[in-house]
């Protein structure tokens, strides 16, 4: 397919572009297969670059024969054209329309990118399974690398490679993966080296309403735990959710059978109640004109917060479980793809000090949500705009760099990134020209040779020039295991992303270069107090050895 | 009366594990402190207790439960009922005096001389500061009606009216305002002839007129020649206003003054106030407070709302000053509530001197104090009218705060300034506050026999600073904030100052003040080290200097600094209250902010919901 097929109207004149935060500007729109283009001619200052992909919605309307076209995002901006001429307008909008809903990945705009900057190092190759694994093995020798899902044939959404117990062979495994969903077995996610504790995560056990069992599940699990200790099971669903799981052939782990297993249930919301809640968050977001009453009613009636509560209240009970009662975790939902990852790496952000720096988080996106198989591609198709309402739309990312901003918030010196780096992860996983977030698990990522034909937003990410943008200057590492207040009082609402495109932020934008200035002073200071010293001590000594005789 | 009772416990309150600190409590004359075993204090002041309550006793003893005026609330339980008992009385008795002299402020020593303590009274002059606004000058003068406080009780001496102002107009208009509260200056813009004037509701019921109080409001109106008409604005809701009428009071009929453009803003009354605080402190109260019940809470509370309003109309003021050039009159019913919020509040966006440290004490002086905001009746300073307590002045702090964090570099000071006045405004450890108005306060003798606040605050400077501080910025002249709703937040370090689970571990202002006073240090270092250089160079050493110690002594401050990056600002702290520790809320912050401290877990479901 040849993208000038959808693109009836290359170029026209004399639009004006509304956007938030500046003036109005006319200019020359032109349309490209991934980029709609606004240059003003004016100066370059002026111009809009937007990516088909980034389109969440379009409205039009008509005053004559001048069309309006209001243009909302995947990152909640909304911005407005006003296009003179009817039918312009009409093929403009049928245009975007058609080009931001590509049904091909492989016309999506990363197989197009060709990127202006020198890659250092690939970002494909940056965190490979088997480097995680290192970081562990000089610590235990309980737990190996199975490389039973080579071929993606026991669990479709998993990697090829996995950790496992060194006890369980690949034989075992195969039965083991019959018996959860998705085929996700239970397999190491992260390891306190503290304590030799670990969490595990999974998809459901598929018990059923009759109960079935499997040994070599309860093998696997048990032969984490240490001689004479218990472990928790964490499911992410109420035990009445979970209970209605057996129905379709799904469940949980029976006292029964997992003895030394004590099951604790949390609720944690899934699919369309996320992006519900999200749709009304942004639309109380963007009103300027609620009273008082009206927005703190739309703020709690979008229960965002909620669930973010939720969510940062599971994984600390994970994390405490760890930490302080010096006990196992397994943790699952259904599928084990969404709330059980966002438990998983949010435990780990309190736990381990490593995934507070940007490598470590990057690693962690790269492990406990790419390759641990989180459907990015279907999860972020659209965002708070869109009326499709598919099933499998949900912000469950987003939440997740909701509950990493909370916890940065309150440990503002104990992360190496700041919010920039969290909100242009959000940004990339709906639209970018990187190939890092496309597919929906490391299989089809595969298939879609993305390693060759795209590439990877850790590329430029991990560049010096890009990571000065994202580095924190407030950091300072901290070995401690860092818990969050999840009171209401204590929760916030992330301003950076979802009052981002609704207020001006300018005095807190030069109220935060005025720190970052304060701080470059004092290592400036500090360093040239050290080069004086030095000078001094030297003098000194010249002059001691001129006057010993 | 008991002053010691051991074995008592001291909860969390928002632990759901029951954790508790064991140890002794203590009343001494001033204040209730608790010591644990790890001999940590709690103090808290007499003055500071709003309530305290005998629960019903349980197995483990007898629960006291104490909520404090800066939001402090601590829950005791006394192991034996009688000890309960007798606490309970002796703080009913302590925390409600029936008599100024019986004020902490009375009998608090900071060990200064008499010659010290008037200076002190003497570092905010209030005719400096109209001088400082160019008043009085051939727009306007100072009055001489209410130097022996004739005219009204409740202003202060000294008032400035319009150049025009004769005496019957001033004795006329008097007669016609709610507690002979006449329209004067309050603020007066440089440059532009635009002016703040504030009095009380006038008495017209429905049909009454007062042609003095119309000639005066036409002189100011007139004070100003860079517009004809000025700004009259009733800072009630319309209802009430109208309401009032029929008690002889009301509002002013826009047919009867020339040129006078009337508006109402919508304030609620101090009752509305009182209610709506009370609710949003009964709702953040609860433990395992779920997200809805906060919000939905805070909602119903009205508590934002309110202040936005208060906001609001100040915005009001800025505006018709400065996008109209039009003089305002602001009053409410008496006009010492909500007239000091809005025409303070105006005229801090208006001027950034009242941004200043010394600015604000100024606004505060000039505004609240002098103008006759009742802080003795409002704060419960003695036990009087439950129904006269009012947070009007918390309100405030909150609108400066809100500003705050729109604009952090247009403050000089920052939020550990606004909470340390919270807490003296009603510690009444200083006469500032004391009394309800000027002179009521002479006739206290509060100069003589107290000591002012201000000195302190301004000697422990360094803890108030905002390290953000932009003094030249342009664009900061004249503030004008978003009041768009999603812009207010629920001031958490204010109504939960003390319940430290609930804070950011880590706190940039902090780490940011201690490094702006770590560079000023390194800059002193460098100087000292390069003249020792050049010292060297010249070879003008000193033996000793050289041999047998390789290091210079400024070698030495500097190698210690590393370690005092995080010098705690916070050493100088309990000067304020002099020889004794006291409760103050600062000793709390550094290990409260210090960042290695995991050890307190706010988990409202952790391990003691496993079970479920």
């Amino acid at each position: 397919m040849e993208f000038a097929e959808l693109i009836k109207t290359p170029r026209v004149d004399n639009v004006v572009l509304h956007r938030p935060f500046y003036p109005a500007v006319e200019g020359t729109l032109c349309l490209t297969g991934h980029h709609l283009i606004l240059s003003s001619r004016q100066d370059n200052m002026e111009e809009l670059w937007l990516l088909h992909s980034n389109i969440d919605a379009i409205d039009k309307r008509f005053v004559g024969s001048l069309g309006t076209i209001i243009i909302k995002c995947k990152d909640f901006r909304i911005i407005q054209l006003d296009i003179p001429g009817m039918e312009e307008c009409l093929n403009i909008a049928s245009s975007i329309e058609a080009l931001s809903t590509l049904d091909s990945v492989t016309l999506m705009y990363p197989f197009f990118y060709r990127p202006m900057f020198e890659v250092i190092e690939d970002g494909w190759h940056s965190f490979l399974p088997e480097q995680e694994f290192e970081l562990y093995s000089s610590a235990t020798s309980e737990w190996r690398l199975s490389y039973v899902n080579k071929e993606f044939a026991v669990c479709p959404s998993y990697p090829p490679t996995v950790i496992v117990p060194k006890s369980i062979d690949d034989e075992a495994l195969r039965k083991v993966a019959a018996f959860r969903h998705g085929g996700r077995f239970p397999v190491l996610s992260y390891y306190h080296k503290k304590n030799g504790m670990v969490i595990m995560r999974s998809g459901q056990p598929l018990t059923g309403t009759n109960g079935r069992r499997c040994k070599e599940d309860e093998k696997l699990i048990n032969a984490t735990l240490r001689a004479g200790k218990r472990g928790y099971l964490i499911d992410t669903r109420s035990l009445n959710v979970a209970q209605q799981a057996r129905a379709k052939g799904g469940g949980f782990e029976q006292e029964a059978h997992y003895p030394q297993w004590r099951r604790i249930h949390k609720s944690i919301e899934r699919y369309h109640v996320l992006q519900e809640s999200l749709i009304k968050l942004v639309d109380a977001c963007n009103e300027q004109t609620h009273n008082m009453d009206r927005w703190l009613g739309k703020l709690e009636a979008s229960n965002w917060l909620t669930h973010i509560k939720e969510i940062l209240t599971t994984a600390c009970l994970a994390a405490q479980c760890i930490d302080r009662e010096g006990a196992s975790v397994l943790i699952h939902g259904t599928e084990g793809t969404d709330s059980t990852l966002q438990v998983t790496s949010l435990a780990q952000i309190i736990l381990e000090p490593r995934s507070r720096t940007i490598r470590g988080f990057e690693a962690l996106i790269e492990r406990e949500w790419l390759q641990a198989g989180h459907p990015f591609q279907q999860r972020c198709a659209q965002s708070a705009y869109c009326n499709s309402k598919q099933k499998w739309e949900a912000p469950v990312f987003l939440l997740f760099l909701d509950c990493v901003w909370q916890i940065l918030r309150q440990f503002p010196c104990s992360f190496e990134f700041n919010e920039h780096f969290l909100i242009m992860l959000f940004e990339h996983a709906y639209a970018s020209q990187f190939g890092t977030f496309l597919g929906n698990n490391e299989s089809e990522r595969c298939k879609l040779k993305l390693q060759q034909k795209t590439m990877s937003l850790w590329s430029w990410v991990n560049r010096p020039s890009e990571l000065s943008k994202f580095t924190n200057p407030l950091f300072e590492a901290n070995n401690l295991v860092i818990w969050p207040s999840v009171a209401p009082q204590s929760l916030q609402l992330w301003e950076g992303i979802f009052l981002r495109w609704s207020r001006s932020s300018k005095y807190l934008d030069e109220a935060y270069e005025e720190m970052v200035n304060i701080i470059e002073y004092n290592k400036e200071l500090q360093a040239k107090v050290n080069i004086l010293r030095r000078q001094l001590a030297e003098l000194e000594t010249d002059d001691g050895l001129r006057e010993s005789p | 009366m008991r002053t010691n009772v051991e074995q008592v416990k001291l909860l969390d309150r928002f632990s759901t594990n029951n954790k508790s600190l064991t140890g002794t409590l203590y009343l001494t004359a001033t204040h209730l402190l608790f010591i644990d075993t790890q001999q940590k204090e709690t103090w808290i002041l007499h003055h500071h207790i709003a309530s305290v309550e005998k629960l019903a006793l349980t197995t483990s003893g007898c629960p006291l439960v104490i909520q404090c005026k800066n939001f402090r609330i601590v829950h005791f339980i006394v192991p034996r009922e009688r000890d309960c008992h007798d606490i309970y009385n002796s703080l009913l008795q302590l925390s409600k005096q029936g008599k100024y002299e019986d004020l902490y402020a009375f009998s608090y020593n900071p060990k200064q001389n008499d010659s010290e303590r008037l200076k002190g009274w003497q570092v905010i002059d209030l005719a400096k500061e109209y001088a400082r606004m160019g008043v009085p000058n051939e727009k306007w003068k100072l009055s001489d009606a209410n130097r022996e406080y004739k005219v009204c009780e409740t202003y202060p001496r000294e008032l400035y009216v319009p150049k025009s102002a004769i005496l019957p107009m001033i004795m006329g208009s008097s007669n016609f305002r709610s507690k002979g509260r006449l329209p004067v200056l309050s603020y007066c813009r440089q440059g532009t002839e635009a002016a703040i004037c504030r009095c009380s509701q006038p008495l017209s019921g429905f049909s009454a007129r007062c042609l003095e109080d119309e000639k005066l409001l036409k002189a100011i109106s007139t004070a100003n020649s860079g517009n004809h008409y000025m700004y009259v604005v009733d800072t009630r809701p319309k209802l009430n206003a109208m309401a009032n009428r029929a008690a002889g009071k009301g509002y002013e009929n826009e047919d009867n003054y020339s040129n006078i453009r009337f508006q109402f803003v919508g304030i609620e009354n101090i009752h509305v106030m009182r209610s709506s605080l009370q609710k949003l402190l009964e709702v953040n109260g609860n433990k395992g407070l779920s997200v809805n019940d906060f919000y939905s809470g805070l909602e119903s509370s009205g508590w934002l709302r309110h202040i936005k309003a208060v906001l609001d109309a100040a915005i009001f003021l800025a505006k018709a000053i400065v996008v109209e050039n039009a003089s305002v009159l602001v009053h409410c019913s008496d006009g010492w509530d909500r007239t000091s919020q809005v025409c303070s509040l105006g005229s801090l966006l208006l001027d950034s001197y009242y941004r200043t440290l010394k600015g604000f004490m100024v606004l505060i002086e000039k505004d609240w104090i002098s103008f006759g905001h009742k802080f003795s009746e409002r704060c419960g300073h003695l036990d009087g009218d439950p129904k006269e307590v009012s947070p009007v002045f918390t309100q405030f702090l909150e609108c400066v705060w809100h500003l705050t964090e729109q604009f952090p570099q247009a403050f000089e000071f920052n939020e550990a300034f606004l909470l340390q006045i919270h807490e003296h405004v009603h510690s009444c450890q200083f006469g500032n506050f004391l009394g309800n108005c000027q002179k009521e306060r002479e006739e206290l003798k509060l100069k003589e026999k107290t000591y002012s606040l201000w000195p302190f605050l301004l000697d422990d400077k360094q803890k108030y600073l905002n390290p953000l501080y932009n003094s030249k910025s342009e664009s900061l002249t004249v503030l004008e904030p978003n009041t768009v709703s999603f812009n207010f937040k629920f001031w958490r370090n204010m109504y939960h100052q003390f319940d430290r689970t609930l804070h950011p571990r880590q706190s940039v202002l902090n780490i940011i003040m201690n490094m702006n006073e770590q560079n000023k240090q390194l800059e002193e270092d460098i100087k000292d080290l390069e003249s020792k250089i050049t010292q060297c160079k010249n070879g003008i050493l000193t033996k000793d200097l050289l041999h047998p110690h390789p290091e210079s002594p400024a070698l030495k401050t500097s190698l210690c600094l590393k370690e005092q990056s995080l010098l705690p600002v916070n050493d100088t702290l309990r000067a304020i209250e002099g020889s004794n520790p006291a409760d103050n809320r600062y000793c709390d912050f550094p290990e409260e902010f210090s960042k290695s401290e995991p050890a307190v877990v706010s988990l409202e479901y952790g391990v003691a919901r496993m079970t479920c």
